[in-house]
C-alpha cells in the first residue's frame, strides 16, 4: 500500500525522468529547453520532499527564472543555426548510449555498496525555521563555510564580467564579418 | 455568533474541519481537503476580483483624461467588463498556421498561475493566509518570475514576429529590473530579521517600512511596475512600434486570459508593497478582529493600486534605451547603496543603541542628498555636451563644410 | 515512507541521461542543457544523503547552494561563448567548431 508521500514521489519521478529524457532526444530546440524546465520542476518536488524547502524555491528562482529562460532567449537567438530536420546526434551516438549505460550500472553497483540503503528518514531535531537559520550561520561563520561562500560569490562576479566581455560586439568581429 | 464576528477565518475553518472529520475522514486528507478549498475559494475570488479592476481602472484613467469612461451597462456602467467578457467568450479561438500547439495554449495559463500563485504567502489579516512557509519572499520573488516564462513562450509559439519581439522586449527588461526588485526586498527582510512574509508584518507593528526605508519602497514599487510591464513601462506592447506585443496572435479567452494575468499583477504588485512596506493588515485594533485588519488591508492596497493607475495616466511610455539606462545607470546602483546603509544603520542602533527611528531616516536623507547630487552632476555634464555638440554643428554649418559627427 | 534508494536510483538516472546528452548531441546548447541535468541530479543525491545520513550536519546543502552558483556562472558564460561563437561562425553544432582559430 501506497502511502500520500510514495505516490508524489513516484509521479514526480516519472515526470522528471521523462522530461529529461525528452530534453536529450528532442529535435526541436525550444521544445527541449520547455522539457528542461519540466525537468527542473521535478527536481524542486524532490528538494520538497526532503525537507529542504528553502532549496527547492531557489532551485526554481536560479533554475527556472534565470538559466531557463537565459536557455529560451538563447536557442530563439541562434534558432536559424541548426533546423529540426538536421542531424542531431554525432556519428558515435551508440558509443554514447553505452558510455550512459555502463555509467548507469556503475553507479547503481556502488550505491547498492553504501550503507543504510533502505533506510528511513530519521525524525529531524530541528524545526524549518531553525534549519534555516543553521544554513544561513554556516555560511557566513568564520569557523564553517564563508570561504566556499566567498569563492562562489567571486566566481559569481568573474562569470558575470566573463560572459560580458565574450559576447561583446567588438570592433574586431565586425571586422572579421565584413571579411567573410 | 460573538465568535463568528470575532475572527470569522478561524471559525469558519473549524466548522469545516469538525464537520468533515464527523464524517469519518482522516485528519491528513481533513487538512488536504481544507488546503484544496482555500486554495480554490482565494483564485475565485482574485479571478471575480479582476472585473472590479478593469472597471475602475478605465474609470479613473477616463476622469484623468476628462472623459466619462464606461457608463451604459449598468450603474455607473460597473457590468461594462461582464458585457466584455462575453463578446470575448463568443469570440474564435484561432490557432496560427505554424504555432507551436501545446506551448502556444500552454502559455496563458502559466501567465495566470504565477499572479494567483503569488497571493499563497500575502497576509490578508492576522488569522487569514494561505501557506505560512519561512522562505516567503524568495516564494513571491520565484513563482512571480514565472509570468516572464509564461510571456516568453507565447512571444515564441505563435510564430510571428513581432510576438517574438514582444517577448524579447519583456525579457530584457523584466530580467534587469528583477535585479533592484530583488535587492530592495533584501531591506524589509533585514530588518525584520525573517523571510516569513507573517514576521515581516508583524514587524512593522510600531513604524512601517516605508518609514525607516523610503528608498527601499520607491525602488521596489518602480521595479515591480517594471516587472508587470504597466505603464511607463509598457513597450512589450507598445501598439505603435510592435502591433500588440506578445499576445497578438491570441484571440478569444485565451487574450482574455493575458488580459486578466495583467490587471491582477498589477493588483498584485499594489497587495505587495501594502504588505511588505505599508503595514500589510496593521492597524488599531487589528490583532483583536482580524475582520478589521482585512479591511486594513484591502484600503491599502486599493490606495497603491490607485497610485499604479494614477502613474499610468499620467506618464508617457519610456524608450527602451531610456529604461535600461535607468535601471542599470540608477536604480540598481541605488537599491545597493540603499541595502547597504539600511545594514550599518541598523547595526549601529542595535550596537549603541541609538533611536531606530532617526537612525535610518537620517541615513535615508543622507542617501537622498548623494543621489540628488550625482544625478546633477550627471545633468549639467549632459548639458554641457549638447551644448557643445550644437556649437560644433554651427561652426561647421557656417563654414560650409559637412558636420563632423 | 521512501527509502534511500528511490532517491539515489532517480538519480542516477538523471545522471546518465545528462552524460548521453552531452556525449552524442551535436548542437552546444543542447549539450549545455544535458550538463544542467547532470548537475541536478547531483544536487539531488547531496540533499539527499544528508536528509538521511548527516540530517545534523549542515555541509550538504551548503555543497548544493554552490553547486547553484557554479551552475549560474558555467551557463551565463557557455551562453556567452555560443552566442559569439554564433556571430562569428553561424553555427552552433559542435563538430563544425573544431579550428582552435579563425
Amino acid at each position: 500500500m501506497l502511502t500520500l508521500t510514495q505516490i508524489v514521489f513516484l509521479v514526480a519521478a516519472a515526470i522528471t525522468l521523462l522530461a529529461s529524457f525528452m530534453v536529450v532526444t528532442c529535435r526541436s530546440m525550444v521544445h527541449a529547453a520547455l522539457w528542461l524546465i519540466m525537468a527542473l520542476a521535478g527536481v524542486a518536488v524532490f528538494f520538497v520532499l526532503l525537507n529542504a524547502g528553502f532549496l527547492a524555491v531557489v532551485q526554481v528562482a536560479v533554475y527556472i527564472d534565470a538559466i531557463a529562460i537565459m536557455i529560451i532567449v538563447v536557442v530563439m537567438l541562434t534558432r536559424h543555426s541548426m533546423g529540426i530536420q538536421d542531424r542531431q546526434t554525432n556519428k558515435t551516438w551508440w558509443a554514447a548510449v553505452i558510455a550512459a549505460l555502463l555509467m548507469f550500472g556503475g553507479l547503481v553497483l556502488m550505491f547498492t555498496q553504501a550503507p543504510l540503503l533502505g533506510a528511513e528518514a530519521p525524525a529531524l531535531t530541528m524545526g524549518s525555521e531553525a534549519l534555516l537559520e543553521e544554513l544561513g550561520l554556516a555560511l557566513v561563520d568564520v569557523d564553517r563555510y564563508i570561504v566556499p561562500f566567498e569563492v562562489a560569490s567571486v566566481l559569481l562576479l568573474t562569470a558575470l564580467v566573463g560572459s560580458i566581455i565574450v559576447a561583446w560586439p567588438g570592433r574586431k568581429s565586425q571586422d572579421l564579418e565584413d571579411q567573410s | 455568533m460573538v465568535a463568528f464576528l470575532n475572527d470569522p477565518f478561524t471559525w469558519t475553518g473549524s466548522l469545516l474541519r469538525s464537520w468533515l472529520e464527523g464524517l469519518g475522514l482522516a485528519p491528513d486528507l481533513v487538512t488536504f481537503l481544507l488546503q484544496v478549498v482555500g486554495a480554490f475559494v482565494l483564485g475565485t475570488t482574485l479571478l471575480m476580483l479582476t472585473f472590479i479592476l478593469i472597471w475602475a481602472e478605465r474609470k479613473i484613467v477616463a476622469r484623468i483624461q476628462d472623459r466619462l469612461g464606461p457608463n451604459r451597462v449598468g450603474p455607473y456602467g460597473v457590468f461594462q467588463t461582464v458585457a466584455d467578457l462575453l463578446k470575448l467568450v463568443t469570440k474564435e479561438l484561432i490557432t496560427p498556421t505554424g504555432a507551436d500547439v501545446i506551448p502556444y495554449n500552454l502559455a496563458p495559463l502559466l501567465a495566470v498561475m504565477a499572479v494567483v500563485g503569488v497571493w499563497a504567502v500575502i497576509p490578508l489579516a492576522p488569522t487569514l493566509i494561505g501557506a505560512s512557509i519561512n522562505v516567503g519572499v524568495l516564494y513571491i520573488v520565484a513563482v512571480g518570475a514565472i509570468g516572464t516564462l509564461g510571456i516568453m513562450v507565447a512571444g515564441m509559439s505563435s510564430n510571428n514576429k513581432y510576438a517574438l519581439l514582444g517577448a524579447f522586449r519583456t525579457v530584457a527588461m523584466m530580467v534587469s529590473y528583477a535585479v533592484p526588485m530583488m535587492i530592495a526586498l533584501l531591506i524589509p527582510v533585514l530588518l525584520s530579521g525573517s523571510m516569513d512574509m507573517e514576521t515581516i508584518v508583524e514587524a512593522q507593528s510600531p513604524i512601517a517600512f516605508i518609514i525607516l526605508a523610503p528608498f527601499a519602497a520607491l525602488i521596489f514599487f518602480v521595479s515591480s511596475l517594471a516587472e508587470v510591464g504597466r505603464a511607463p513601462f509598457d513597450l512589450l506592447e507598445a501598439e505603435s512600434e510592435i502591433v500588440a506585443g506578445f499576445h497578438i496572435e491570441y484571440s478569444g479567452l485565451k487574450f482574455g486570459m493575458f488580459f486578466v494575468g495583467e490587471f491582477l499583477h498589477a493588483f498584485t504588485i499594489s497587495a505587495l508593497t501594502a504588505t511588505l512596506f505599508l503595514g500589510g493588515w496593521q492597524g488599531p485594533w487589528a490583532e483583536l478582529y482580524p475582520l478589521l485588519g482585512l479591511f486594513y488591508f484591502i484600503i491599502k492596497t486599493s490606495i497603491v493600486y490607485f497610485v499604479v493607475i494614477w502613474i499610468r495616466g499620467s506618464f508617457p511610455r519610456i524608450r527602451i534605451d531610456h529604461i535600461n539606462n535607468l535601471n542599470w545607470k540608477l536604480i540598481t546602483p541605488l537599491a545597493l547603496a540603499s541595502l547597504i546603509v539600511a545594514a550599518i544603520a541598523e547595526k549601529v542602533a542595535t550596537e549603541f543603541g541609538i533611536n531606530r527611528l532617526g537612525i535610518h531616516v537620517g541615513a535615508n536623507a543622507f542617501l537622498f542628498m548623494i543621489t540628488l547630487a550625482a544625478i546633477r552632476l550627471n545633468a549639467r555634464g549632459a548639458r554641457s555636451r549638447v551644448k557643445a555638440n550644437s556649437v560644433n554643428k554651427s561652426v561647421a554649418a557656417s563654414s560650409g563644410s559637412s558636420p563632423g559627427s | 515512507m521512501i527509502p534511500l534508494s528511490w532517491y539515489i536510483l532517480v538519480s542516477a538516472a538523471l545522471f546518465s541521461i545528462g552524460i548521453y546528452g552531452a556525449l552524442a548531441r551535436r548542437n552546444a546548447l543542447a549539450i549545455l542543457m544535458a550538463i544542467e541535468l547532470m548537475l541536478n541530479a547531483v544536487n539531488l543525491n547531496l540533499v539527499a544523503f544528508w536528509r538521511y545520513l548527516t540530517p545534523n550536519v549542515v555541509a550538504g546543502k551548503v555543497f548544493v547552494l554552490v553547486v547553484f552558483a557554479v551552475a549560474a556562472s558555467e551557463v551565463a558564460v557557455g551562453l556567452a561563448l555560443i552566442i559569439s561563437i554564433y556571430r562569428r561562425r553561424h553555427t552552433i553544432a559542435v563538430e563544425e567548431i573544431d579550428m582552435m582559430k579563425w
